[in-house]
């Protein structure tokens, strides 16, 4: 089975349906660096889904090349192709008449993996993902919505892809999970480093999941790409300045830590944890009415403090 | 209008005496009747099925799939055995033929709208991650539509072993062949062949659901 992070080159890829004046994706060009995350995001109709389907050819190229390491996704037995590409889905698309396990097991199974080696790598895999190996022989009926869309990705990391296509993976979820599930995402994807691409429709979760974000507008063209900082600092011209929005300021506070920061010495205050984003702190000390923070550790230590002024620096 | 319901009720009483005085000829009458229902309904299922399984796995031949399902309910198996009469002849393979085209609208319908009808995503899911097309139909696609795919089989089997009966008029035996020849069993007979044919139907739909529900792992809901 494969292994390791792929790069993924999309070179003047196009989408064009007959009968169509406007190409669905449009001379697409661009990198995902290996072990890197790129959010693709635009409004609907912009071919972010379409693109994602390109790449696992669940939509067939109409011209131009996409390369996983070099190599075309049209030299390669598409069968073949799929097997190495980690998939999950929006309606995450869970086997009903399979236990979590067995649908874990699916890609393994397709390379035909003996029962019991499947069995203890699903077990590895629900831990990973957060879901205790109780789980394992539960159907996905039995699962809250939140718990499928672990179970889904799980079950697209079985095969040990060096790529995964995730489509709006935590769309249809509310938002509190959602939030849950992107850490847990973000977690996972610190131990596993996958290359990934990510469809979604919400530039936050795109600014904060992203290591590189592209920006599509209609037509399937796209705007822009970049990291998430250079995005909301300079966005390339107006229809990315309005997709992003007008609070894209504040946004950026979104994208660093406390631990990013100077810290003054420990000092009294609200506590807040050093993991925080610059964004929360903020809303933090505005709604305790606060000048300064006592910054805390993992164990809830103060480790020093910041105040307003740095904050908004 | 008292002795008539008594003679009805003599004629149920007489139809019971008649299954208990002639096992033997119900057996044989019966063991045809099953041979026929069970070769037709056989070759229906090794006609209809792949295709029907296969063109809604494709999403394709909508029309073909309701053309065939109205031409089959359109068509008396009686007219189709006395047009068999002139190419077959008298038998068996008239009989079944005629039983054949009956069985085949209700299985292919079902198997198609069956494997249609799975949750789109979970194709689109199953095929993202590398199964070849049969794969997709045997792995994912047939396990969800096994339920439907079954109630066809059984409204078939239903058909068949019911229609069976007028295969006697062409010289097919089963249990027909007493139906249809009162004045050698009288009403006793006819009644007595009735039942047996219904039970038949009936046992063969009871069956075809015990089969299924063991075929078709469901998930147990969670109390």
């Amino acid at each position: 089975m494969p292994g390791q992070a792929a790069e993924l080159v999309f070179d003047e890829a196009t989408k064009q349906y007959e009968g169509r004046d406007e190409a669905a994706v449009d001379h697409l060009s661009l990198t995902v660096r290996a072990g890197e995350i790129c959010v693709l995001v635009g409004p609907s109709g912009g071919g972010k889904t379409t693109a994602l389907r390109l790449v696992n050819r669940l939509i067939p190229l109409t011209s131009g090349d996409i390369r996983i390491d070099g190599t075309s996704i049209l030299d390669q037995d598409v069968v073949r192709l799929r097997r190495g590409i980690g998939y999950v889905i929006q309606q995450v698309g869970l086997f009903p008449h399979m236990t979590v396990e067995a649908n874990i097991g699916t890609v393994p199974r397709l390379y035909g993996r003996p029962r019991a080696w499947i069995r203890t790598r699903s077990a590895e895999l629900l831990e990973l993902v957060g879901l205790d190996s109780s789980y394992a022989k539960r159907y996905p009926a039995q699962l809250s919505g939140g718990e499928r869309q672990r179970v889904g990705l799980a079950r697209a990391l079985a095969g040990n892809p060096p790529l995964m296509l995730m489509d709006e993976p935590f769309g249809a979820i509310d938002p509190i999970v959602r939030a849950r599930l992107q850490d847990a995402f973000l977690a996972l994807q610190k131990e596993v480093r996958k290359t990934v691409v990510f469809v979604t429709h919400d530039i936050d979760e795109a600014i904060k999941v992203g290591d590189r974000i592209a920006i599509f507008r209609r037509g399937g063209r796209l705007a822009q790409y970049d990291t998430p900082q250079a995005i909301l600092e300079r966005p390339a011209d107006e229809f990315v300045a309005e997709f992003v929005g007008a609070d894209r300021a504040l946004k950026a506070l979104a994208l660093h830590t406390l631990a990013e920061l100077d810290l003054g010495a420990p000092a009294g205050g609200p506590p807040c944890p050093r993991t925080s984003t610059v964004r929360d702190a903020l809303a933090l000390m505005l709604q305790m009415d606060a000048q300064k923070l006592a910054v805390t550790d993992e164990r809830g230590v103060v480790v020093g403090s910041v105040t307003r002024e740095q904050l908004l620096s | 209008m008292d002795a008539l319901r008594e003679a009805r009720v003599k004629t149920f009483v007489d139809a019971f005496r008649f299954i208990a005085d002639n096992p033997h000829l119900l057996l044989v009458k019966t063991a045809e009747h099953l041979e026929l229902s069970g070769a037709a309904l056989g070759i229906a299922l090794l006609l209809a099925l792949p295709v029907g399984l296969w063109l809604g796995h494709l999403h394709r031949g909508l029309f073909l799939a309701a053309s065939i399902s109205n031409v089959g309910r359109a068509l008396p198996s009686l007219v189709l055995i006395a047009f068999g009469l002139t190419i077959f002849g008298i038998g068996f393979w008239n009989n079944t033929v005629a039983l054949v085209v009956l069985a085949i609208p209700p299985v292919l319908t079902n198997a198609y709208f069956a494997v249609d009808a799975v949750d789109r995503d979970v194709v689109d899911a199953a095929r993202g991650m590398g199964m070849t097309e049969l794969q997709v139909l045997r792995r994912v696609e047939l396990p969800l539509a096994l339920p439907l795919v079954f109630a066809g089989i059984r409204i078939a089997a239903i058909f068949v072993i019911a229609t069976a009966t007028i295969a006697a008029i062409a010289g097919g035996g089963g249990l027909g062949a007493i139906i249809v020849n009162r004045a050698s069993y009288g009403d006793a007979g006819v009644l007595a062949a009735s039942l047996c044919v219904s039970a038949l139907a009936f046992l063969a739909a009871l069956i075809l659901s015990l089969v299924r529900r063991a075929a078709s792992r469901r998930p147990v809901p969670v109390p």
